[in-house]
């Protein structure tokens, strides 16, 4: 049994806090995420969920609080006081980020294989055929046809184009994978398939990852733990069946008993 | 009627001093592209504004001026500016690239080696290497400054894949002195070598985008590429029709309506050189 | 044998705010141990909190008082108080829990919902897969319904595959909840074979049984959660 006192969070928020002007995005939010966990946030609209999710992976500028990461060197840093050379080349490599509309997260234009083999190019790889073959394997991981490595993903299917944004994120072996809405905007079918290709990469690849989700029954597929927030503040958080099983506070009692029995 | 007076070389001297400080920038940090504030000059944008302020702000009563277009001194975009110098700064031309000190050149290099006594100045339309693929500014520049260059080999990776190899023939992407990717200018990429270890000057105006940009003498300067797809020089099989070159970059001239054409060198003074090397003959300086 | 699993003082409430804040206490001041080896059944009638009492020691009800020891050879958990990752630890490597109901994700075959808890921990998939078939036909559930998501199967079936997915994996505690309630006698008896070897092993087990016939089989005390009431 693998000694956990002496293992470091992954990701630590203290205390973040985001005001648009005079509108609150969130207050206060504390949370740490340690290796291989999934944590989920869901909320309503407006609950602060994206606004939480963009502070942490430094799109965002808090108005007060900060956020820590475990780098690769075992050293746990500060976000803010990195540089910006260090913050991106995070988001190129350790990080992956995938958004609720993947034509967000994916260069429009450019083929497949280019959309996957971007992060391996800026981070070195000058070997075309390496970079092909890495391309073709995370297409085929991800269930999509590599055949179709040459085409761009405007000739893709809504499906197709998350696991296209999924592939691009995935390729540098990220250890932080955030998502805003993974399933969002898709089929019903197509959500259940790509909720489970996203369960079995999570489960593969050891990944820790924050989900944004309004929807309880991806909270509950998907993650260990889970955060319900509403209006900027944190509701609850805890376990993510202990939470959805033994609702304690009020909104969340409210939100569980919101869903609509299949 | 008074003719107008101009100061040497169109310019005030406080522009040629801004532009020298400029240029002295670029050469400090070879690649980057140095915003400079461009005057409005008496010939559109697009017709070699840039070219023209820089070597107004370099150009001295002692320099021998060289002015080609597409490797040639005669077509009428050289000619002009050629005769715009010689108006304005007095300037003594050549079409020798031997023995000028100064070349003002429209997308191409000479063929002949240039020496340490030369300046080499390029007219340069889009200075942004990046700019087709990403187009908004504030990315390119943050691209520039972190070294962010996945995106360049993108492209590359997209002719492989779509044309088998990198389809790219003229303004070929460079890496600068191992940290800048450059645009070299509508150069075809054949000349992309000759600015690697290059004994002279070379100095890029973009006159429309306010930008200069410079490699210093002796910069590494190396043609991006796969380690699988090396860069390769592009040369239209065949030799001059005229002088018999078989190395000097060929334009295909149509001479008739029934298909027929020949190859001639681009650059006009090389050409001329050899032929006149094989007669005999002294070379013309022309006007 | 050592104790595994100490409970002390724990009391348990339900507020229902969208009921206007009723209040339902469920236990209270609940205390007892369980050593390795040995099968604490817990009963009482109908709502007494015997299943809460087992999501409590499971982590998926929260405790409100009281504290729920689970030790480790030197370790001492407090699942009532311990952070997240602790009882997720916990639920990987040490309780075993196998729920009233069938809960699986939907589109997983059969068998690897059983070979899933031993595939968390590292096991080679395809030998997990042997090891979980192995136990499925030993509960009578035939080869050709391994690949099918048990969503579709009749309800003692699905039991069966979680009883399955609870009792494959080596784990120094086990939880029961009804495991028996909806299968047939041959089946029944199956399980209470499986129990036996867990037991022999020194799984310390707590286990909800309303049947007699297999609370008898299985258990050495039996604890009437009525005394642990909460008062009106």
């Amino acid at each position: 049994m693998t000694d956990m006192d002496d293992e470091e969070p992954l990701l630590i928020a203290q205390g973040l806090t985001k005001w648009y002007g005079r509108q609150l995005g969130c207050r206060d939010v504390s949370l740490d995420l340690y290796e291989g966990e999934v944590m989920a946030v869901v909320g309503e609209s407006g609950s602060g969920k994206t606004t939480l999710l963009q502070l942490l992976s430094a799109q965002l500028e808090a108005t007060a609080g900060r956020v820590l990461y475990r780098m690769r060197d075992g050293v746990t840093r500060d976000l803010s006081i990195l540089g910006e050379a260090e913050r991106r080349f995070l988001a190129r490599t350790d990080w992956g980020y995938v958004h609720q509309e993947p034509t967000l997260g994916l260069r429009m234009m450019v083929s497949a294989g280019a959309n996957v083999g971007e992060r391996l190019m800026a981070v070195g790889w000058r070997h075309y055929g390496k970079i092909r073959g890495a391309a073709t394997n995370w297409l085929e991981r991800v269930e999509l046809d590599p055949a179709r490595i040459d085409d761009t993903p405007q000739t893709y299917s809504g499906g197709m184009r998350q696991r296209l944004q999924i592939a691009r994120n995935l390729v540098t072996h990220p250890r932080l994978v955030l998502m805003d809405e993974p399933t969002g905007g898709l089929d019903v079918s197509v959500q259940a398939r790509l909720l489970d290709l996203l369960r079995g990469l999570v489960a593969d690849l050891k990944l820790s990852a924050v989900i944004v989700t309004h929807d309880l029954a991806v909270a509950r597929l998907l993650s260990d733990r889970i955060m319900v927030m509403k209006g900027g503040e944190v509701i609850e958080t805890g376990l993510t069946d202990q939470v959805l099983d033994d609702p304690c506070k009020p909104y969340t009692q409210l939100l569980v008993a919101s869903i609509l029995p299949p | 009627m008074n003719t107008p007076a101009y100061n040497f070389a169109y310019l005030d001297e406080q522009t040629k001093r801004m532009i020298r400080r400029a240029i002295l920038k670029a050469v400090a940090i070879p690649g980057y592209q140095v915003p400079f504030a461009s005057r409005e000059m008496p010939m559109p944008y697009g017709w070699g504004t840039g070219g023209v302020q820089v070597t107004a702000a370099i150009l001295g009563p002692d320099d021998l001026l060289k002015v080609i277009d597409q490797g040639s001194d005669d077509t009428t975009n050289a000619v002009s500016i050629r005769k715009f110098f010689m108006k304005t700064a007095g300037a003594r031309t050549t079409t020798s690239t031997r023995k000028a000190t100064v070349i003002q050149t429209r997308h191409r290099i000479p063929e002949a080696p240039l020496g340490e006594h030369q300046i080499l100045v390029f007219q340069v339309p889009i200075p942004e290497p990046l700019r087709f693929l990403e187009p908004r500014e504030t990315e390119t520049r943050r691209m520039h400054a972190l070294a962010e260059y996945g995106l360049m080999h993108v492209k590359l990776y997209e002719d492989i894949a779509r044309h088998g190899h990198i389809a790219t023939t003229y303004a070929y992407p460079v890496k600068v002195d191992g940290r800048y990717v450059m645009d070299p200018s509508p150069t075809p990429k054949f000349d992309n070598p000759k600015m690697n270890d290059c004994a002279a000057l070379q100095l890029f105006g973009a006159g429309r985008e306010k930008r200069i940009y410079a490699i210093p003498p002796y910069t590494q300067v190396k043609s991006l590429d796969f380690d699988d797809h090396p860069f390769e020089r592009y040369r239209a099989d065949g030799t001059c029709a005229l002088c018999g070159a078989a190395d000097s970059f060929l334009d295909e001239v149509l001479t008739d309506d029934r298909g027929g054409r020949m190859f001639v060198c681009s650059d006009t003074d090389h050409c001329e050189t050899r032929r006149s090397r094989r007669s005999g003959e002294p070379q013309q300086v022309s006007p | 044998m050592p104790v595994v699993i100490e409970l002390s003082g724990v009391a348990k409430n339900f507020i229902m705010h969208l009921q206007g804040g009723v209040r339902l206490s469920v236990v209270a001041d609940v205390a007892f141990a369980v050593k390795a080896g040995e099968c604490v059944v817990l009963d009482g009638p109908s709502g007494v909190g015997k299943s809460s009492v087992l999501k409590m020691i499971f982590g998926s009800y929260r405790c409100d008082r009281g504290q729920i020891l689970v030790h480790r050879g030197a370790q001492h958990i407090d699942v009532a108080d311990a952070a997240p990752r602790r009882i997720l630890g916990l639920r990987r490597d040490a309780i075993a829990y196998v729920s009233q109901f069938l809960r699986a994700v939907p589109r997983v075959p059969a068998i690897d919902v059983v070979a899933e808890p031993l595939v968390i921990n590292g096991a080679v998939r395809d030998a997990a897969r042997k090891r979980a078939g192995e136990l499925l036909r030993r509960l009578n559930i035939p080869a050709p319904l391994w690949e099918l998501p048990p969503a579709t199967f009749s309800g003692g079936e699905q039991q069966r595959v979680n009883v399955a997915r609870g009792l494959l994996p080596e784990r120094p505690i086990l939880l029961l909840d009804e495991p028996t309630a909806s299968l047939d006698a041959a089946n029944c008896a199956v399980v209470m074979d499986l129990i036996a070897e867990k037991k022999r092993r020194g799984t310390a087990i707590v286990a909800v049984v309303h049947d007699p016939n297999v609370r008898n089989r299985i258990a050495d005390r039996v604890i009437d959660l009525t005394k642990f009431r909460a008062a009106a």
